[in-house]
């Protein structure tokens, strides 16, 4: 499912803004699609990321996916918690942020889907 | 199978040993404490028969080729021959050191060059090294030969190897070890290469094109005169992935087809044993511009005589020796059983084979490649999914009826992926028998999808945790305690 | 039509009916005609069983079977004759890759018990499901390093195998890595060049016993190695391990070696098999299979292939690795010898091989025809500097039966002594040194 008032990239991530940061996860389509999620790989706090490179990546029993970063940022903290009980990404996809950037560019914003726009995508 | 679940260590029992050695009547040597371990290694400390008892019980859960039918695509599960095994051990083999002096190995040494000759003879190329031990390896090795010609010719551009999507996992990952960039093309929806995908990306950038032929669905790549003539105009090598040179046995060779490298597994085309997943063999062969760049040591001949040579230009040593002598020293028992009278028949069988279960299965399986197969193809699920079986559930409720599985969800480009591979040495009955059982299961499906859904069921162990095994990695026995 | 081939004619006949090809060359009309062989292969002729038995026979004649005192990679250990005969089994031999673990237990169980093993000897946390051969798992090695630091700089040290370092170099020149080969001194690593060359390297590859069979003493090279955020790998042929210190109490991170002492044959180099282990924090950057235990759907215990996410068959082009099959039987092979040998087994088989590679030492050096070249404590194999023609001394040898040491350069010889040598053995060799002008 696809929850409204978050913004969303066509890789499947998820984006909260909250004044000049934003929260990043992964949507309820890749989480399924993933499979019972069993290691996270972080980055490193401090790091700046551009928009639509890898920022860590999520492994399943079946599969490992690099995730990307919907805009550029710098990543301010991450969700810890994911690497002791990464299979909280499958129970609570969009309640369980990965990382918190602080935004570099916000016109970049504009250049992200809206949750009626992602919808489609999930659905493939 | 029994469900035996001891391990080594949990029969073990201070104080028995299954060993018989002597101390020889000469001084202890004591060595200074630094360097010598705190403890002793924590091995066993069994009977001999405990041994012998506790692995053949270890070996009755495992499903061997002699067991039953293995129709896996892209494996060529075939009979591996015992004559093979008793000649390939024979001590004149076995107790021979690989350091040993040229004139004392002359035997090993014919028939490394042999093997090799007759291998370039049913490739069309002109040399092997036996040396790669396993087709992965092989493939590095061909790719380190492109990165070679090209580093020789002083064009340093060329760093991409194409691959298309629907090629085994090790392709790009090879290219990848090999320091290349990987440029991935999508497929046509038989697998085949989309050529118009293909020119759109070739470029004084390409340094190869990696291709297996057939391809992975099993259909045969007939544009590859044409995709040869692409690739070798944009200044690329074209590399074979010989994992399905069962099906073109006696028809065509991959040098007759323009590829400059190829790599072979002797562990499916020439019958080797798959081990339970190793030791393979995979001979990497090259045409004769590319010769001065196999990996090092190079078996020469002359008057004869044989002798090992390194050539200046060689992609250098791949490994401490020159590969897996014991195995492919059964593949050359296999060639020498085959001879040049009935070598074209393995790939005639193989084909006929195929064909005749798609036909047999095509009605109540999803078969998106229509026409003739070649020694493999792929089904894309049940054709009624109405009850949500999928090829999962198929592949584990055939375990219940005492088959492996086929290839599951590989080729990549078809969601449902089952790939069946019979091999020639399956009879009609074995392939009735099984078509029969695909029969029963599709039925089961429609009338009792919960069944299938949670197959196995007959197996001694059932719907393995996996994810939990991720988790919480138990990976040596003291991580049990 | 073949004895590997069941069809008759009656089948063939009715499986084209099935398929609806007129003929088995209808099946293969996707090769266009240009491509198609007109003429049979230009190989040998079939020949029958005992035609070929004989032929094997023959070529096995050609070589000659030698009471063995050379090493340097390759060790003539005794191999107990139950190896052989479980390995034999079809379960065993002809079975797949385990990716089916409800039909594969016995193949994942043997597995964790070699993993559990390796770990034993090497004092590492995790171990893979093996490697190809000790030197290509050495080359692994160095790429787990450069994943893990992102550094194109290794070092590795000159008493390392030369022939490992060819093979490192080997995989190292296409990942643009330098390969810096460092000194020694009186035949053992330098640690000071180390600790001023560490900076910026990916880690530190080392051997042990090194390739003149010296123990070498690796007390600091960790923390030197760690102190510049490299990985110290180290590589030790598996039969020492019994008694020597291990990588794991060194401090090492990763441990790489080759184990074909354990109960494989000479075999003319292959195959053997190379282990590779680590320690957990590093587990998702180790290449190859990894077994683990779980429980299934009625709890019961169970095997299964573990981390997959880290190999080819799913990260592609993203993989650290592209190792697909590997040398399992021969794991196989290794597990039931030191089962079979056990905990005192494999001590005994250290201290006899040991007692006889002294001995002989004492007794060449007694000679006087021999320069000592080294002070250094050694295991199995030694290096002695011969004052007489090292080439003439090989070819009257052979016409003894034996393989004499290897001589590695400047008449330096390399002999190896195994359990298996005799007094009797070991004395005719010295008798034959005494020949020597």
């Amino acid at each position: 499912m696809v929850l409204e008032g978050l913004l969303y990239s066509p890789s499947h991530e998820w984006l909260k803004v909250e004044g000049k940061t934003a929260f990043v996860g992964i949507s309820d389509h890749a989480q399924h699609a993933l499979g019972s999620v069993v290691f996270i790989e972080l980055p490193r706090v401090g790091k700046t990321v551009k928009k639509g490179e890898s920022f860590g990546a999520v492994e399943s029993v079946k599969a490992a996916s690099d995730m990307y970063l919907p805009v550029t940022g710098k990543i301010l903290e991450v969700n810890s918690k994911l690497e002791g009980s990464p299979e909280l990404l499958n129970d609570d996809p969009y309640g369980s942020w990965i990382v918190k950037i602080e935004l570099v560019d916000e016109s970049e914003l504009s250049s992200l889907l809206t949750s009626e726009q992602y919808k489609p995508l999930s659905e493939e | 199978m029994k469900y035996y679940n001891k391990l080594i260590f949990e029969i073990s029992k201070k104080g028995r040993e299954g060993f018989n050695l002597t101390k020889k009547d000469l001084p202890e040597v004591k060595l200074p404490k630094a360097l010598v371990r705190s403890n002793k290694a924590n091995l066993p400390e069994v009977s001999e028969f405990d041994v012998v008892r506790h692995y053949t019980n270890v070996s009755q859960k495992n499903f061997g080729v002699e067991t039953g039918f293995y129709p896996l695509g892209s494996c060529t599960m075939k009979y591996n021959p015992k004559i093979n095994d008793e000649l390939a051990t024979l001590s004149g083999f076995a107790n021979i050191h690989p350091l040993q002096p040229v004139e004392t190995v002359q035997g090993l040494l014919k028939i490394y060059h042999e093997t090799q000759r007759i291998l370039a003879e049913i490739s069309g190329l002109a040399a092997y090294s036996l040396n790669p031990f396993a087709g992965a390896h092989g493939e590095l090795a061909g790719l380190m030969i492109i990165q070679a010609y090209h580093d020789k010719r002083n064009d340093s551009k060329r760093n991409k190897i194409i691959i298309p999507d629907s090629a085994h996992g090790t392709n790009p990952a090879s290219a990848t070890v090999c320091g290349f960039e990987t440029v991935e093309i999508k497929s046509n929806p038989d697998g085949t290469v989309n050529l118009e995908a293909l020119k759109a990306v070739l470029n004084d950038e390409t340094a190869g094109l990696m291709l297996t032929n057939p391809n992975t669905a099993g259909v045969f790549e007939k544009d590859i005169a044409e995709i040869s003539r692409l690739v070798h105009d944009a200044g690329g090598l074209l590399y074979y992935d010989g994992a399905n040179l069962n099906a073109i046995l006696g028809k065509t060779r991959p040098g007759d087809m323009g590829f400059d490298i190829t790599h072979i597994n002797l562990h499916k085309t020439f019958s080797t044993p798959h081990g339970g997943g190793g030791p393979g063999s995979g001979p990497v062969g090259v045409c004769e511009k590319l010769l001065e760049f196999l990996p090092n040591p190079i078996v020469k001949e002359k008057d004869g005589f044989y002798y090992f040579e390194d050539s200046a230009d060689s992609i250098g040593a791949l490994g401490l020796f020159y590969g897996n002598a014991s195995v492919y020293i059964r593949a050359y028992v296999y060639l020498m059983t085959f001879g040049k009278e009935s070598m074209s028949d393995i790939g005639l069988m193989a084909v006929l084979n195929a064909n005749y279960i798609k036909e047999s299965l095509k009605d109540i399986f999803e078969l998106p490649i229509k026409g003739h197969c070649m020694h493999e193809f792929v089904f894309d699920g049940l054709k009624d999914q109405s009850t949500g079986v999928k090829t999962l559930d198929v592949a584990k409720r055939l375990l219940d009826y005492g088959y492996h599985a086929p290839t599951v969800y590989f080729p990549l480009i078809f969601s449902q992926s089952m790939m069946i591979e019979p091999t020639e040495v399956e009879s009609k009955e074995t392939l009735d028998e099984f078509i029969n059982i695909m029969r029963v299961v599709a039925q089961e499906a429609k009338d009792n999808p919960e069944l299938v859904k949670t197959a196995p069921h007959n197996t001694i162990v059932r719907r393995l945790d996996e994810a939990k095994a991720a988790r919480q990695p138990i990976v040596k026995f003291t991580d049990l305690k | 039509m073949h004895k590997y081939l069941p069809h008759t004619s009656q089948d063939i006949e009715e499986m084209l009916k099935v398929t609806g090809a007129n003929s088995l060359d209808d099946l293969f009309t996707s090769i266009p005609k240009k491509l198609r062989l007109t003429k049979p292969y230009q190989i040998p002729s079939a020949l029958s069983d005992h035609d070929l038995t004989k032929h094997m026979q023959n070529l096995a004649k050609q070589n000659k079977e030698l009471i063995v005192f050379r090493g340097a990679g390759a060790y003539d250990h005794y191999s107990p004759s139950i190896v052989k005969a479980l390995i034999s089994r079809q379960e065993f031999l002809t079975s797949y890759t385990p990716y089916q673990p409800e039909v594969a237990q016995g193949t994942l169980q043997y597995i964790f018990e070699y993993q559990s093993m390796v770990c034993e000897l090497t004092g590492m946390e995790v171990s893979n499901a093996s490697m190809y051969d000790g030197a290509t798992a050495t080359a692994e090695a160095m790429f787990m390093a450069f994943a893990q630091t992102g550094m194109s700089k290794v070092l590795i040290s000159s008493t390392v195998n030369p022939r490992i370092i060819d093979v490192v170099k080997t995989y190292a020149r296409y990942r643009d890595i330098e390969v810096i080969v460092t000194p020694s001194q009186d035949g053992v690593t330098d640690l000071n060049f180390i600790q001023k060359n560490m900076e910026n390297a990916m880690g530190l590859i080392v051997q042990n016993p090194n390739y003149f069979g010296i123990i070498e003493d690796y007390n600091g090279f960790s923390e030197v190695v760690h102190e510049n955020d490299g990985l110290f790998i180290m590589n030790s042929e598996g039969q020492p391990l019994s008694l020597i210190k291990t990588p794991g109490e060194y401090d090492a991170d990763i441990a790489v070696g080759d184990l074909q002492s354990f109960g494989l044959p000479l075999s003319f180099g292959g195959a053997y098999v190379g282990y590779l282990a680590t320690k957990m924090k590093y587990v998702r950057k180790m290449p190859g299979r990894i077994c683990g235990i779980t429980t299934d759907v009625d709890g019961k215990r169970a095997f299964v292939l573990t981390l997959q996410a880290r190999e080819q068959h799913i990260r592609r082009a993203k993989a650290n690795s592209n190792i697909c099959s590997n040398q399992s039987l021969m794991a196989l092979a290794v597990t039931i010898y030191l089962s079979t040998m056990g905990k005192e087994g494999t001590v005994m088989v250290a201290n006899e091989s040991m007692k006889g590679a002294h001995y002989l030492y004492q007794e060449l050096l007694k000679t006087n025809k021999f320069e000592v070249v080294y002070n250094k404590p050694f295991f199995k194999e030694f290096v002695l500097k011969a004052k007489f023609d090292v080439d003439k001394f090989e070819k009257d040898l052979l016409k003894d039966g034996i393989l004499g040491p290897l001589h590695i350069k400047d008449n330096h010889l390399l002999f190896a002594v195994t359990e298996k040598r005799s007094i009797e053995e070991i004395d005719l060799l010295v008798r034959k040194v005494v020949e020597q002008k």
